[in-house]
């Protein structure tokens, strides 16, 4: 490495050393634990200079055991053929929320390593993942891993390789990533069995795009692989589907250091960096291409990512409006899927309508937001997107329920639902189906992948997965079950907005759409809990759920009774002063709706519920 | 100038499970060293604030009567040695029924003690046991006839109301029980749950039975009904006298007027300042001692300040705030000093004028602190 090649046999000679390859693994399964044992074993780096699970960068992803943003690491293997080979290990997020980000970064390989647990078996969304990798034509090498753990049923796991991913059971090498059981194997495997890249390094520049992040100091630091082509500083690029031109200021690759190159040709991973601004210019799935010879055309697979699951976020405190605004500016450079505009609430006041890919999505925008710039967050009810036709012919996408139209306007509404698939141990079969059916499933598909574990296919409304399902999931199996959905289109449903009314005011940040025969459950509910959470108030107060003009759910806050200072003992006059003033302050953290004083807190608890509190 | 002289005594042989005052437990406490320290700061006051006349005197704890008959005799000799109490004072002394025998009794009223102020709270047991008192119902009786026999007649009870666990009907009876005693004045407060409390904890677990807002509201209607059907003037929100018997001291604070506060952890109204002083007794000791004075705390009033106070005290009394007497101390109209607060409120009819004076109504009595609230100006 670190060579410069000067003619078109050189870079093909060095094409066809390197192996770009990925690995797909279940949360837990030991993905991090192997990157870390195949980054000792080569030439990347030293013990000293690596933390552990040297992949996941943000402490976020640490914390929650996943990988958000991928990385690419060049690593030099010099293996029992006696070659030595240039490997990009590519890694990618474990979540479907990024199915996208992960289906591209898996196109940047041409093989991949999939870790299953020998003790656990496959799960559901390492098999979306496989399924992605094989609609890449990548070449897929499965790791049992953790052979070594006395409940490991590494026989089992194999049939189940055979049987669900159709892969031949004698290809599963044996692994501990932990105690470095089976290393050597697996690095053999990516010579031996993933292919080389293709391309003409001297055609023209095709440069896949596979992930971009924003550096404060450096701009936009582009992650590419280069299909075709060669790249070289100072030259002219376009994004092709942004259609844009930059100027390359700097190419290079991690090891995983950021290490500065001359170039970058056919079949390298590495970065680029071009005073990209704003990574909504650098586009995972876009294609790079010279400016002043482009590609005839750009890859396939490239996809403008659309939000799918919406919600209203609001400071806690109301000063706090500018600054979260430079929060979501400042986490859009590093997140082109992340969209936002201000909204005004009249319960919540001033705040922001945000489009995420996905609830894990969603989760870590509102963490980062309160952890990294220190905001507390209200937040809505997350909400899809509403097909609506209205009996005028109007069509609307409907993001938020406050802007749903009338019922009686409605002509049609359409919601979108996913093929949601659930792997569970048998005995969890009964509450895992009764639950699909109460979230107005349709049952499509039942398959007992081994003699104890069966995959459960439904296709279900995203509006019922966003809600509440993954936590009943999880209480109701136990945390057994592992759960992958996509989308598969919109379908007409009986769909009613629903407003919860105080004093016989609309409070508008806890309108819903729900499915008209839940809507009496769900209205109950929430007027229960506001009438719990209000304070008494010097009048009684109605609080009601309805259907435009029908009230279908009621609840009533009663009258304050009684308020009245205690003895004044020996003149403390501060002491009732405090109290009164206390009490006034704490008045006016309320919000006004309705006359009704409103604490925050009746809001956030309200919009925080599920089913099962 | 003050008039009137509040003196703690913070020693108790018992600790009730709702009070948050100031106060120790007896056994083992230099109680005759903080009887010497509180007449120093009675001389130390009185040379810095000399008044001319002291018209009331309230001697609370804490349990006064906690005191050895020498030890409360040299407190309250140290109050006529410094302080120019008028003859007509009014001089009331804290009593827990069966702390004070006759001796005790001859020796206060001896020493000019008039008025009595004793510490009931409730006429069931099993209540008085879950509140932590250490009396019983025979012992009230025992009190006020020690007190007859002394000659001090002017006898006020303390009652509380919304305890954990009290029905209505047990109020009922315990209202009936007091009206029916020899006495001239009667308190009563509902129960307020405050930290440092043993209650305070109790509650914190869910240990505590609490009434609904509702019954407190009916005992309180109760409590108003019974006392006027048997000439207990409702004077004040808690407070309720034959005629004349009103207690000149509370007044004072009622009136937003000064007084003087004597002792460990007591409170002072003085040239326009409020004063606290230190309450753990090494502390009141050793600042009397190292700094001649034991405050802790000392606030100028505000003007505006001083305003508010007239108004959230004032509006407790059932006279209420008299508007000309409001221009005569602050140099504007109540309409003036609070625009919009008043019309308000009277429409909401929790204030009701009647002349040139501003009261609560009766729903506005319930409603107190909703009212008292909107009289702090917003800055």
């Amino acid at each position: 490495m670190g060579v410069i090649y000067v003619n078109r046999e050189q870079r093909i000679e060095r094409r066809d050393h390197i192996r770009n390859f990925s690995i797909i693994a279940h949360i837990d399964h030991g993905k991090s634990t192997l990157a870390d044992r195949i980054l000792e074993q080569t030439s990347a780096l030293t013990d000293r200079e690596m933390k552990d699970q040297m992949l996941d960068a943000m402490d976020l992803e640490r914390e929650r055991g996943i990988t958000i943003k991928l990385n690419a690491v060049q690593l030099g293997y010099k293996a029992k053929n006696g070659e030595t080979y240039i490997f990009h290990l590519i890694d990618t997020p474990g979540h479907v929320d990024f199915a996208y980000e992960v289906s591209r970064s898996l196109a940047a390989c041409e093989g991949a390593l999939l870790i299953v647990d020998a003790a656990q078996g496959i799960e559901a969304q390492t098999l979306a993942n496989v399924y992605l990798a094989l609609d890449n034509e990548l070449e897929i090498i499965p790791v049992i891993n953790k052979i070594d753990l006395p409940s490991a049923e590494p026989e089992k796991v194999r049939k189940e390789v055979e049987d669900v991913i159709g892969l031949p059971g004698e290809e599963c090498i044996p692994a501990s990533a932990k105690s470095g059981l089976g290393i050597e194997d697996i690095m053999e495997a990516v010579v031996e069995r993933v292919p080389a890249p293709t391309g003409d390094p001297e055609g023209p520049l095709q440069a896949m795009i596979f992930d971009s992040i924003y550096d404060p100091y450096r701009g936009v630091i582009v992650y590419i692989r280069i299909v075709e082509g060669t790249v070289k500083p100072g030259e002219k690029i376009r994004m092709m589907n942004k259609g844009k031109d930059f100027e390359v200021q700097e190419i290079g690759v991690f090891t995983p250091k950021p290490v500065a190159q001359d170039e970058l040709t056919v079949g390298d991973v590495g970065f680029l960096i071009a005073s990209v601004k704003n990574v909504g210019d650098s586009q995972v799935g876009d294609t790079i291409t010279h400016a002043n010879r482009p590609a005839p055309e750009p890859l396939p697979g490239y996809r403008k990512l659309n939000p799918m699951v919406f919600c209203g976020l609001y400071p806690v405190d109301t000063n706090n409006y500018n600054d979260l605004r430079e929060a979501l500016e400042k986490l859009e450079l590093n997140d082109s899927a992340l969209q936002f505009e201000a909204e005004t609430s009249q319960a919540l006041g001033f705040g922001f309508r945000c489009g995420f890919l996905g609830l894990l999505h969603m989760e870590i925008i509102q963490e980062r937001i309160e952890r990294e710039f220190g905001i507390d967050l209200i937040t809505t009810a997350p909400s899809v997107v509403y097909e609506v036709t209205k009996t005028d012919g109007t069509f609307m996408e409907i993001d938020n329920p406050s802007e749903m139209p009338d019922a009686q306007q409605l002509e049609q509404v359409k919601e979108p639902y996913v093929k949601a698939e659930v792997m569970v141990p048998n005995e969890y079969v009964g509450p895992v189906m009764e639950l699909c059916q109460r979230k107005r499933g349709n049952y499509l598909d039942m398959k007992y992948l081994d003699e104890t574990r069966v995959n459960i296919v439904y296709e279900i409304p995203l509006s019922e997965i966003v809600y509440d399902f993954f936590d009943t999931l999880k209480s109701s199996t136990k945390g057994y079950a592992s759960f992958d959905y996509e989308l598969i289109g919109y379908k007409e449903s009986n769909l009613v907005k629903m407003d919860i009314l105080l004093n016989g005011e609309t409070i508008d940040a806890l309108s819903i759409i729900v499915h008209r025969d839940s809507a009496y459950n769900r209205g109950k509910h929430i007027a229960d809990r506001l009438k719990d959470l209000i304070p008494r108030q010097q009048f009684e107060v109605p609080v009601q759920a309805s259907i435009g003009q029908k009230v279908i759910a009621r609840s009533t806050i009663k009258a304050m009774r009684k308020n009245v200072l205690a003895k004044c003992y020996g003149g403390d006059v501060s002491r009732k002063r405090k109290l009164l003033e206390k009490q006034k302050e704490g008045k006016k953290r309320m919000k006004s709706v309705g006359n009704v004083e409103v604490p925050q807190e009746a809001f956030m608890s309200v919009l925080s519920m599920d089913e099962n509190k | 100038m003050a008039r009137a002289l509040y003196v703690h005594v913070p020693f108790c042989e018992q600790i009730c499970h709702y009070c948050d005052f100031n106060k120790f437990f007896l056994k083992n406490q230099p109680v005759d060293q903080y009887v010497d320290t509180a007449v120093e700061e009675m001389e130390m006051t009185t040379k810095r604030m000399p008044t001319e006349q002291i018209d009331t005197i309230y001697v609370g704890g804490g349990t006064p009567t906690a005191l050895t008959t020498p030890q409360l005799e040299r407190l309250l000799r140290g109050i006529t040695t410094h302080f120019p109490v008028a003859p007509d004072a009014e001089w009331t002394v804290e009593v827990n029924p069966g702390s004070a025998d006759i001796d005790k009794m001859k020796m206060m009223k001896q020493a000019g003690v008039n008025r009595l102020s004793i510490g009931v709270q409730t006429f069931d047991e099993g209540l008085l046991q879950a509140i932590n008192r250490d009396h019983q119902n025979a012992h009230v009786e025992e009190t006020l006839h020690a007190a007859h026999t002394a000659g001090i007649t002017n006898l006020s009870i303390d009652l509380m109301f919304g305890l954990p666990t009290q029905t209505f009907r047990q109020w009922q009876q315990t209202l009936q029980a007091a009206v029916s005693l020899p006495v001239t004045h009667i308190s009563a407060y509902s129960l307020k749950i405050e930290p440092k409390t043993v209650f305070y904890q109790m509650m914190n677990r869910g240990h505590l039975r609490m009434p609904a807002q509702e019954v407190e509201a009916d005992m309180y209607e109760e409590l108003l009904q019974t006392a006027e059907a048997n000439d207990f003037l409702p004077y004040e929100i808690s407070n309720f006298a034959k005629p004349g018997f009103e207690s000149r001291h509370n007044l004072t604070y009622w009136n937003n007027e000064g007084y003087y506060g004597i002792g460990a952890g007591a409170h002072s109204y003085t040239e326009g300042i409020r004063r606290r002083n230190h309450g753990p007794l090494p502390k009141y000791f050793r600042s009397m001692e190292e700094h001649g004075h034991p405050y802790l705390e000392e606030h100028p009033v505000t003007f505006q300040e001083k305003m508010e106070e007239e108004m959230f005290m004032g509006l407790r009394k059932r006279i209420g705030v008299s508007g000309t007497q409001f221009h005569e101390r602050y140099g504007m109209r109540l309409d003036e000093a609070f625009p919009s607060v008043v019309p308000e409120l009277v429409e909401h009819g929790l204030l009701e004028r009647n002349e040139e004076r501003l009261a609560l109504t009766e729903k506005g009595r319930l409603l107190g602190n909703e009212v008292f609230e909107r009289f702090l100006i917003d800055q």
